[in-house]
């Protein structure tokens, strides 16, 4: 080549990246990755299959549906009738030890918290405990930020009005006398929730922050007075509206009512015997066709009970194995690239 | 001030256009008062002012940035606001502040050459004195005055010069790419000023004329002085961008200023190119938004039956917002779907498809391997929107001269008096190929010599020097037969002024072999032969034109012998050799043809001794023809031809047409890519033919080479379908052409000839006369019919309209991407209609590069060009659409599905923030890397590979089905980041027992495993893994995590209470390992059916991509390309070419011309027009030598 540097004022310069030689790591798909890379995959898969599965079973699960739609069912007549706190009871039997801890949820179903007016039918502001939004909610909340004389509704929105109302109480029948089960509700919501994102006003006593404000229309009671009994869990910091509040993904969902509290006879567990469940019925949901059911379940490492992720993990796993077979017959067969 | 008040008056022009220009020289308040634009340029669009409205006008222009306009329009109505109006205003804002950011750049570099431009000082004739004046102060009836070699200010009407006559002369290359000087010559009336200041200051001539126009050819107007008029035309007329050579000074009258100069005129608008691509992008742009306009159409009707089903059943705890009912609801759901399904038009696609193509186009700027060290020129991509579709180039049109040729010629070889020389031979008799270490004759005892010239083979001047006679004569009838000027600035140093470089050539030849062409008077040459000074008196030259083919010239020398001395075309000059000839005829015939099938351009040299009687009897009658009224062309010709027989054959000559470096490798390289070429030259047949076979496009292997150059359409029709029914004698009579609609709304009609088998290799040569009839709209398409058989396609004495013609026929006809690619202002047309235009940089003329689209130096770096560059760009663009495609769908069906889950409220999957990141930070960069970096073979195995450039041409890469493919690829991946999610979550709780199967949960898990799945996808898209591609994944996974944490921290919601409402989702999902194996169930599921179907394709059909990587895989580098030499033709035919259009003969017999100061100057031409000058050594390198002496 001939050296002219003296005047090559214009010449680019010789670097990696402008002359586009970066050094690369350039993969390619060839047999000897790609075929063991599926058997290592699906027989790593079916491994995961067969932990997950087997966690899954181990879980007990205790589903039952009190919507009442059926003439036979113990609550038939009180989801029929409107009359507030009607009462009906559910007994079930265990045969033999509900390993704890036992969690109790109540379930909905055909039931659209996910629905978009519906998710955005609340006020975050009014909820952290800012009173300027206690009487000015935000217009989101509209039909419920303000009743008909025109007053705010505290907590205001489709969500907070809408909570669930149904109450349970678990007894225990064994050699004929009846204990009450001990339910635990605190620490049942997220702890942002209860720590961050929800907020009672500081003002005491409570009651005062909502002058001038209504309950809304579907509570029985307005927001100070949810636990009166527990100030840390009243108002809007009531575990059971947290819960209520983080709305559900999907139509179908449970949500954490109460732990089993674990102490004396309920230590290990809820032990064998005739159970009853008390249920104060104010929720309606057959006009939407909806369902309540209550569950008990325990827990494992993996969460609640799930078969699908081990399911899949099992078919996949074995439909990778069957495709490295396949992809080593068509190897051989063709060859590509021709490799020594 | 002074241009604002023409600006100001140029916009109130506006509504009545100017009829006639009129103006008085030195009357400044009469020439303002019409409101004539002043001096000064504005080629910038913007100022500090109207920057902002302007930019922001423009860019919502475009369809994509007023869609999101309209987009965030939408979301401000609360009844259909799906998402929050941030949503779309982050990535509206984020690509509007890109674009203006570009914008403005552009324009600062415009604004700045503007002010360079109008800064410039010239001598302006003020108030009787002459002053320094800035260019943009100068105004219409201004008087200038210029000096040598300074730029011509305005368009001028010349008034007086330095030169005799009243002449300039002016160098036009930047105006009209010619190099060679043009004169100008003033009236008389005017001339007379001379430098007259005073006179100049009194001179009040009226100019009448037309108003501004852009034809630079032509002016028509009337100067009135003293009450007498004169007419105007175009040879007094100096225009901007002119530059004044060999001239003194000139003064002269402004007649257009700035702005209505020919050549701001003539620079208007270039028209915006546009490529395949983006036309594509076009077509389904719109596919989308019917698409869109599907999908929200389902989402309203399911919503209806939704509403009508559940919804109206669920108002116990929802109920409808006052005044809005079902059927309301599922039309406002539409809306709302249009917003949150919005992203399947990416609102980034084009402004990452710029960077990526301006991303090319610096490393195209930035290539060392087209930079040229000679002339340190560095490729340019002057447009930077076009990089893609240099991958997918099917025709390339090119010129020839300066183009394929280097426009130098070097004396090669000759035959004297039977004889050949120029030839090396070894020992053994092998001929050795001729090189730049061979050695090369010395001529130190020349003191005259020109030391550039170089020969190699001694014989010849041994021959000389030992006087042999015929050997004296050969190279005496080269230094006096022709029209070269000498210049002689200082003693011993001559510098020849040649019309062509033939000439210039075959002179500096004689003077180095000891016949010094010295200097010229009308009357006399005078010759140093061998050291001695001879004069010869000059009676006669029979100047040359393309009928003749030859030119003589008859001399008398000193002892009083009369000579003619002639050269020209060898069959015309044979046929008028005296008998006696014959055996020598023989011999030199063989010569000729030997040199012709090396691609040397031939003259036959010819003399003939006159008596005085015959002579002077024949002066006579010549004297009589030439001042004869009628026919004295005719007349002249009948002299010519009567005195010029009977000649004596001296021998021949072989000047090679210097072909640029690589040349015939590059075109070789270029035909295996399946890249066609056409020549499209100005030059003579033969010339261009001639450089056919040298640069190895007509071969002899061809089975057929036809010419086309009959003069009516009815022969040009014959000729074309003879050459079409033995190419292809099966073929039908009538051309097939599918038509087909396309473009947007399919309203275009596309016509599209099909390409025909031929067996074997044919050449077509067509004429520029026929070419103008097979133009024409009935012989078009039999025209490109039988082009398109042909491996080659020569069309020689072209127009630049024509040029223009054949590309646009191609373009119309084939529906392929075309290339043009030439050096001067004759190719600007045909630069302009090609889709892309490539200029040859570092020539004199700057036109052809001014409107190209990329320019370089040397034709050879037009394979790096294309197959490297254009290869990589092309695949980058592909690459990026595809992926872009894929990411953006998955990424905005995944709401569709949820809508069945949400009753279709339009409920997002996602966090409004996750969708606002999501293309403007998440995704953009890794995007952007595989957009850059991706090569799948590096550039040698590009080279070595040519076949790989073949896809691209057939626009396999991205087309409307691989669209189609990535829709359907993009449905699965959804489906299953969807379902696979809702399957593993939709019962489950945390490991304590708490809720997860949460609405936010669940939007973090389902995008989460969207960001793996699609980066995942980009792992097995990306073939080429740099540092920075690497970085930009990690990175961009790093920074998705740390902004999400970030967001959804207690932090965040304490300091913006409801502007992230999704606080501690993260920190109480992503700690569960149950999502975790979702997330990579759901990414392994997205991913193994893609590696294992490709696999799978590699194995049953391979590419030719496939192929070359595994063989790239196994050898590091490909293996040099065998080194060819030269194959040996046999062909008889003909190599006379010349470029030598009717001279200058009767210039230099000119008393006229040097009527003044001829011992001062006898510059006719520029020294820097002397091919000589530029006939430096070159170097011959083949184009695998050059990439390895560049590897570090």
């Amino acid at each position: 080549m001939v050296k002219q540097e003296s005047e090559s004022t214009n010449r680019p310069d010789n670097t990696a990246f402008t002359q586009q030689r970066l050094p690369a790591w350039q993969p390619i798909l060839s047999a000897g990755i790609v075929i063991p890379g599926f058997v290592l995959i699906g027989l790593a898969f079916i491994g995961i299959g067969v932990a997950l599965l087997v966690t899954s079973r181990s879980i007990q699960v205790l589903e039952l549906d009190y919507t009442g739609d059926s003439n036979g069912s113990p609550c038939s007549s009180c989801s029929q009738s409107v009359i507030a706190n009607c009462k009906c009871s559910l007994n079930f039997t265990l045969t033999t030890l509900f390993q704890g801890p036992v969690f109790f949820y109540y379930g909905l179903s055909n039931y659209f918290q996910n629905y978009r007016r519906y998710g955005a039918s609340k006020d975050d502001n009014q909820l952290y405990g800012d009173l300027s939004y206690f009487t000015s909610p935000s217009s989101s909340c509209s039909p419920y930020d303000y009743d008909s004389s025109k007053k705010p509704i505290v907590p205001c929105g489709s969500i907070a009005n809408s909570m669930f109302n149904d109450t349970f109480t678990l007894t225990w029948t064994v050699n004929g006398t009846t204990n009450n089960v001990p339910l635990d509700g605190k620490g049942i919501a997220w702890w942002t929730d209860y720590n961050i994102k929800y907020r009672n006003p500081s003002v005491t006593p409570l009651k005062n922050a909502f002058n001038g404000t209504v309950k809304p229309i579907n509570w029985a009671k307005p927001a100070y007075e949810l636990d009166a009994s527990d100030p840390s869990n009243n108002g809007f910091v009531n575990q059971d509206f947290l819960v209520w509040m983080r709305r559900a993904a999907l139509p179908n969902f449970r949500k954490l009512y109460r732990r089993i509290d674990a102490s004396g006879d309920y230590q290990k567990g809820l032990p064998a015997g005739n159970y009853t469940i008390d249920i104060t019925y104010n929720y309606p949901v057959r006009a939407f066709n909806g369902a309540k059911k209550i569950v008990f379940s325990n827990v494992s490492w993996m969460g609640g009970s799930n078969e699908f992720l081990g399911i899949a993990y099992l078919v996949i796993g074995s439909l990778c194995v069957v495709m490295s077979v396949v992809m080593l017959i068509v190897y051989a067969k063709f060859k590509f690239p021709d490799e020594e | 001030m002074g241009s604002v008040v023409s600006r100001f008056n140029r916009v109130r022009g506006k509504g009545k256009s100017e009829e006639e220009r009129r103006l008085r020289a030195n009357d400044r308040s009469f020439n303002l008062s019409h409101g004539y634009a002043n001096n000064a340029i504005r080629t910038s669009k913007y100022s500090i002012f109207t920057f902002l409205p302007l930019n922001l006008f423009e860019q919502f222009r475009r369809l994509a940035n007023a869609y999101f306009l309209f987009l965030l329009i939408l979301q401000l109505i609360p009844q259909i606001s799906s998402l929050s109006w941030f949503t779309t205003a982050v990535p509206l804002v984020f690509v509007l502040s890109i674009s203006a950011v570009k914008d403005a750049n552009d324009d600062i570099n415009r604004h700045k050459c503007d002010r360079q431009v109008n800064n410039r000082k010239v001598d302006v004739l003020m108030d009787g004195q002459l002053k320094n004046e800035k260019w943009m102060n100068v105004q219409v009836g201004d008087i200038v005055k210029l000096e040598n070699n300074e730029f011509v200010t305005a368009d001028l009407l010349l008034l007086s010069s330095s030169e005799p006559l009243n002449l300039v002369y002016v160098e036009t290359a930047e105006l009209d790419g010619e190099t060679n000087l043009k004169v100008k010559q003033a009236l008389t009336a005017t001339g007379e000023l001379e430098d007259n200041i005073e006179a100049l200051a009194a001179f009040n001539g009226e100019v009448r004329c037309e108003p501004p126009n852009n034809r630079l050819d032509k002016f028509k107007g009337t100067l009135t002085m003293n009450d007498d008029i004169y007419a105007l035309d175009n040879d007094k007329m100096l225009l901007r961008g002119c530059t004044l050579r060999n001239t003194e000074w000139c003064f002269g009258l402004v007649i257009f200023g700035g702005p209505d100069t020919k050549l701001m005129q003539n620079s208007g608008k270039s028209v915006f190119k546009r490529t395949s691509i983006d036309h594509l992008m076009n077509i389904l742009v719109l596919c989308i938004f019917g698409f869109l306009g599907f999908m929200c159409a389902i989402m309203a009707i399911l919503n209806a039956f939704w509403e009508a089903s559940e919804g109206s059943l669920f108002t116990v705890f929802l109920p409808r917002e006052a005044g809005i009912d079902a059927h309301l609801s599922s039309f406002l759901t539409f809306w709302s779907y249009v917003i949150v399904l919005n992203t399947v038009v990416p609102i980034s696609l084009y402004v990452s498809m710029e960077v990526i193509r301006l991303g090319n186009s610096f490393f195209i700027n930035w290539d060392r391997k087209m930079y040229y060290p000679k002339n340190d020129t560095p490729a340019q991509a002057r447009t930077t929107t076009l990089s893609e579709e240099l991958g997918q180039i099917k025709y390339i049109f090119s010129d020839k001269t300066g183009t394929l040729t280097q426009n130098i010629m070097t004396f090669n070889k000759c035959s004297i008096n039977g004889k050949t020389y120029g030839d090396l031979y070894d020992f053994s008799g092998q001929r050795v190929e001729i090189t730049e270490r061979t050695e090369r004759v010395d001529f130190s005892w020349n003191n005259l010599a020109d030391p550039k010239f170089s020969f190699h083979d001694h014989s010849l001047v041994e021959m000389v020097r030992s006087g042999n006679p015929e050997n004296q004569e050969f190279f005496r009838l080269l230094s006096l037969c022709h029209t070269v000027m000498p210049e002689e600035k200082k003693e011993g140093e001559l510098n020849y002024q040649a019309q062509s470089p033939d000439e210039g050539a075959l002179v500096t030849a004689a003077r180095n072999f000891g016949f010094v062409f010295r200097s010229r008077t009308p009357e006399t040459i005078t010759v140093i032969e061998m050291g001695k000074q001879v004069i010869y008196e000059l009676l006669a030259v029979l100047d040359f034109n393309n009928v003749r083919k030859r030119m003589s010239v008859i001399v008398r020398g000193p002892e009083g012998k009369l000579t003619l001395y002639c050269k020209g075309a060898d069959t015309i000059i044979l046929e008028r050799l005296d008998p006696s000839c014959n055996k020598l005829m023989k011999l030199t015939t063989n010569h000729l043809n030997e040199y012709a099938g090396d691609g040397l351009r031939t003259l036959a040299l010819a003399y003939k001794d006159l008596d005085e009687s015959y002579m002077k009897d024949w002066t006579q009658r010549h004297h009589e023809a030439s001042i004869a009224m009628e026919e004295r062309e005719e007349k002249l010709d009948e002299l010519y031809e009567e005195i010029e027989k009977d000649m004596m054959l001296l021998g021949a000559t072989a000047v090679e047409d210097k072909l640029q470096d690589g040349v015939p490798q590059t075109i070789e390289q270029l035909a295996k890519a399946d890249i066609k070429i056409w020549v499209l030259t100005g030059d003579k047949q033969e010339t261009a033919e001639n450089i056919g076979y040298s640069c190895n496009m007509l071969r002899e292997e061809m089975k057929d080479v036809f010419f086309v150059s009959a003069n009516t359409a009815e022969g040009v029709k014959e000729e074309l379908l003879n050459a079409r029914r033995k190419m292809c004698p099966k073929a039908a009579e009538e051309p097939s052409v599918t038509t087909s609609r396309g473009g947007l709304f399919w309203v275009e009609k596309m016509e599209t000839v099909q390409d025909e088998k031929v067996d074997g290799e044919y050449g077509l040569i067509i004429n520029g006369h026929s070419l103008a009839f097979a133009l024409e709209k009935n012989l078009r398409l039999e025209l490109l019919r039988t082009a398109c058989m042909c491996q080659t396609v020569i069309c020689c004495r072209v127009t630049p309209l024509q040029k223009a013609q054949v590309v646009q026929l191609v373009k119309k006809y084939k529906q392929a991407v075309t290339l043009a690619i030439g050096d001067g202002a004759n190719d600007v047309s045909m630069i302009k209609a090609a889709h892309i235009g490539v200029g040859i940089s570092g020539q004199e003329g700057m036109q052809a590069v001014l409107s190209s689209d990329f320019s370089f130096a040397q034709f050879r770096y037009l394979q790096r060009l294309l197959l490297v560059h254009g290869r990589w760009s092309y695949i980058r663009m592909c690459k990026f659409l595809g992926y872009f495609f894929y990411k953006n769908f998955t990424f905005t069906l995944m709401h569709f599905w949820y809508a069945f889950f949400c009753g279709f409220s339009a409920q997002t999957v996602y966090d409004e923030w996750f969708i606002t990141f999501y293309n403007t930070i998440y995704t953009a960069l890794p995007v952007l890397g595989l957009s850059l970096f991706e090569q799948d073979v590096n550039d040698r195995w590009s080279l070595q590979h040519p076949q790989l450039y073949t896809p691209g041409q057939k626009n396999q890469y991205f087309n409307k089905k691989a669209f189609v493919r990535c829709v359907m690829h993009s449905c699965y991946s959804s489906l299953i980041l969807f379902f696979i999610p809702w399957a593993s979550m939709h019962d489950t709780v945390r490991d304590d027992g708490k809720d997860i199967a949460d609405y936010q949960s669940f939007a973090l898990l389902a995008q989460t495993c969207l960001l793996i799945v699609v980066f995942a996808q980009l792992f097995l898209d990306t073939y080429y893994w740099t540092a920075i591609n690497q970085l930009f994944v990690w990175a961009s996974i790093a920074v998705y995590f740390a902004i999400t944490f970030t967001m959804y921290s207690s932090g965040m919601f304490l300091i913006f209470t409801s502007a992230f409402p999704f606080t501690g989702t993260a920190r109480n999902s992503l700690n569960q390992p149950n999502v975790w194996l979702t997330i990579f169930l759901s990414s392994l599921l997205c991913v193994l059916p893609v590696v294992a179907f490709r696999f799978i394709l590699i194995q049953l059909r391979p590419t030719i991509n496939d192929e070359v990587r595994a063989k790239a895989r196994k050898e590091a580098l490909p293996a040099p390309a065998p080194r060819r030499t030269l194959k040996k033709r046999i062909t008889r035919r003909s190599g006379y070419a010349f470029s030598h259009s009717q001279g200058y003969g009767a210039l230099v017999m000119s008393q006229k011309f040097l009527l003044k100061g001829h011992m001062r100057r006898l510059a006719l031409f520029d020294h820097r027009d002397s091919p000589m000058v530029q006939n430096q050594p070159q170097h011959y390198r083949t184009i695998t030598e050059e990439s390895e002496s560049q590897s570090p």
